[in-house]
């Protein structure tokens, strides 16, 4: 099960919406080992692109070695969908690099509601967990 | 000579958990030759089977990705801190369309 803040639940929402129809991609830091997503780091789609993400390989270096320096990890790395649901592709299941973390999709197909799912990904093998969404503990 | 080589979690399965291992060479194909040699099976996931890098990882020398210093060939000299993370990407699209699109 992810356990998360709604505010970084709304935070992420707010990025995906932003960049509608792009797909929107970016990271929630925690000390290792707590499982407790805190920190939200929107990160910038180098492709650019309704049906593909990627994180820019300098950014990516940047944030995961800030990380590094304050004892975190990438507790959820999100990505959006935007016309299909919020399952992993093959694509996803195929570039998932990192066993510990949890896997957000946001489907932003729908105007007026979001589909928010989450799911681990560990050497191909998806699967399901729920989503805990809890009320105020940190800043987005 | 030796080079320090930070180590992503997924493979740290090739390095008995170690999260920093030091390895040698003076050119990106010789330190992963070295690697491998210690650390049997880590050159796998990181070259391809035509010997290119793979399009799953980036890998850094000092705060330079080594596609713009020359990939496999890219020069190292001792003190050089060599960090090796998994990409991050994917989305909707199929995947073979999108490994085309990354071009790597």
């Amino acid at each position: 099960m992810l356990t998360i803040d709604r505010a970084i639940i709304d935070a992420i929402v707010a990025h995906a919406r932003r960049d509608h129809p792009d797909e929107a991609c970016g990271v929630v830091a925690g000390a290792i080992g707590s499982d407790v997503p805190r920190r939200h780091i929107p990160m910038d789609n180098a492709a650019r692109s309704m049906t593909f993400y990627e994180f820019d390989s300098m950014e990516h270096l940047r944030v995961w070695r800030e990380m590094d320096d304050l004892d975190e990890e990438p507790v959820v790395i999100y990505h959006s969908h935007t016309a299909t649901e919020a399952y992993p592709s093959r694509t996803d299941i195929s570039f998932a690099g990192e066993p510990n973390a949890h896997y957000l999709l946001v489907s932003t197909r729908e105007p007026d509601s979001e589909e928010i799912r989450s799911f681990r990904i560990v050497d191909g093998v998806v699967t399901e967990e729920e989503v805990n969404i809890v009320d105020a503990t940190v800043k987005a | 000579m030796a080079i320090e080589v930070r180590v992503p979690t997924i493979l740290r399965s090739y390095t008995g958990g170690a999260k920093i291992v030091e390895g040698a060479g003076d050119t990106l194909i010789e330190l992963i030759d070295d690697l491998d040699a210690k650390h049997n099976g880590l050159k796998s996931r990181l070259i391809t089977a035509e010997g290119g890098l793979h399009r799953f990882v980036n890998i850094y020398v000092n705060d330079e990705d080594v596609r713009f210093l020359g990939a496999l060939d890219a020069k190292l000299k001792d003190g050089d801190s060599i960090t090796i993370l998994p990409a991050v990407a994917g989305g909707a699209l199929g995947f073979a369309a999108a490994a085309a699109l990354m071009g790597k």
